[in-house]
């Protein structure tokens, strides 16, 4: 890594994450508001280190119900059919539509896994101070941040799958407990996604270089 | 570097100097050529793209995502027949459907993430366009577009067309499903959604938006636009 490498914050510099304005607060310990859109300026996301861990972990204790418990109840003549996530997908598979089949299992099971997995990941790296492989965890933030929408596939399933089946007395769909954990999974795994700082991955290198010096 | 201790806080550094907002690296920005991309050296993120005439043609995709959106949510999206009887259903009917079904929780995200996020996304980026048609624009300009900006990574309409799509396949084996306008609407609309992110430069709204410490915005951001091109000394 180069010397001329200087980050905003070392040269007293923030930039507003609202608006993308650079500017130099009058205060390094309280920047204060952008000049430009009045949003309040940090030079890092406050505590997002324990505001990602504490998302993260409400979404892993979602997950568990979310795939145990029902997201559809089938009711038809008599019989009642009750079906998780894994289950809908089997049965995906089964009726001959394999990629549908897959594109549910990844969407739903394997999306929010691979997301906590990721954000722990980077979290743990940062808290280490890790300076290996920034760029790649750099990718990932950016990969999981992207990607992150896809896993309410299953809530929006659910949703018309009850909207449309509703022809009682002969067959009824109605949603099931675990729709409601799904979506709180999605939903923290987004916001944890926001409230992480990907500038923090690359602090730690930058500390090593000001020791340096 | 200036390093410079002026009170104004902006004018002290030079124009093209930016900072990565994914790892805060310090860089200048390169004059691009129209469609030119430049990327932080650091990490790879995409730090500048020129996108020329991006107020006016965002605009002209907004008005069309708009027409869409109201066909998408006012015509049935699909329906079925089975044993005689026949249902069917609007983007909004799916929730209203939740919730009546006792899911409330699940009914208010999924409105929201369907009909509210991309309404705000959609209507308040038109608001934002033909604000700054005057120069200098309103502050609230500025104000409505971060609005957009949040509700954008909420808006899921192709999320919801994907899942649309695997629930008419689980349906085709017990009842058969009828495709409807709404359908065709959501399709156009995905397009017209995406499109709108490629085209638009939030940079150009935030150089022509009135400051909230009441001195911006910078003569030269209306000189750029008469020169068309990057000005570059």
């Amino acid at each position: 890594m180069t010397p001329d490498m200087l980050t905003a914050r070392q040269a007293g510099l923030v930039l507003c994450e609202a608006c993308g304005l650079l500017s130099r607060p009058a205060h390094r310990e309280e920047p204060g508001y952008c000049p430009r859109c009045g949003e309040e300026l940090t030079f890092r996301r406050h505590n997002a280190i324990q505001r990602t861990w504490a998302l993260i972990i409400a979404a892993a204790i979602c997950y568990l119900p979310a795939n145990i418990l029902p997201v559809m109840t089938t009711s038809t003549l008599g019989s009642v059919e009750e079906d998780t996530i894994i289950s809908g997908v089997v049965l995906l598979y089964m009726t001959g539509s394999w990629h549908l089949a897959l594109i549910v299992l990844i969407a739903s099971v394997m999306i929010p896994l691979a997301k906590l997995i990721a954000l722990a990941y980077l979290l743990i790296t940062v808290q280490r101070g890790s300076i290996r492989r920034n760029r790649d965890r750099a990718r990932l933030y950016r990969l999981v941040e992207f990607i992150g929408r896809w896993s309410m596939l299953d809530v929006f399933v659910a949703t018309f799958v009850v909207a449309l089946i509703q022809l009682q007395p002969l067959m009824a769909v109605l949603p099931g407990t675990g729709v409601l954990f799904f979506a709180a999974v999605v939903v923290l795994t987004i916001v944890a996604a926001e409230s992480f700082d990907p500038r923090l991955i690359w602090d730690s290198s930058q500390g090593r270089l000001d020791q340096d010096d | 570097m200036a390093k410079s201790r002026e009170r104004d806080p902006v004018t002290s550094l030079p124009e093209n100097l930016i900072a990565c907002p994914d790892c805060d690296l310090l860089q200048r920005i390169p004059s691009l050529r129209p469609g030119g991309k430049a990327r932080c050296p650091r990490c790879g993120k995409v730090v500048a793209v020129h996108k020329p005439d991006s107020l006016d043609r965002t605009l002209a995709l907004t008005v069309t995502a708009a027409i869409a959106f109201i066909v998408a949510n006012v015509m049935p999206l699909m329906g079925l027949s089975a044993v005689g009887r026949t249902a069917s259903t609007t983007i909004i009917g799916g929730a209203q459907e939740m919730w009546a079904q006792g899911e409330r929780i699940t009914a208010l995200l999924v409105g929201f993430c369907v009909v509210v996020a991309p309404a705000v996304q959609i209507g308040f980026m038109l608001a934002v366009l033909l604000a700054v048609r005057r120069f200098p624009a309103p502050s609230w300009a500025g104000t409505l577009l971060r609005w957009s900006e949040i509700h954008q990574p909420w808006a899921m309409v192709e999320v919801m067309m994907l899942g649309v799509l695997v629930s008419l396949v689980k349906i085709a084996e017990l009842a058969e499903v009828i495709p409807g306008i709404g359908m065709f609407a959501v399709g156009a609309l995905i397009f017209l959604l995406a499109a709108m992110t490629v085209v638009f430069d939030p940079e150009e709204v935030w150089e022509r938006v009135r400051w909230a410490n009441s001195e911006g915005p910078r003569a030269s951001a209306s000189m750029d636009e008469a020169g068309g091109e990057e000005a570059t000394r």
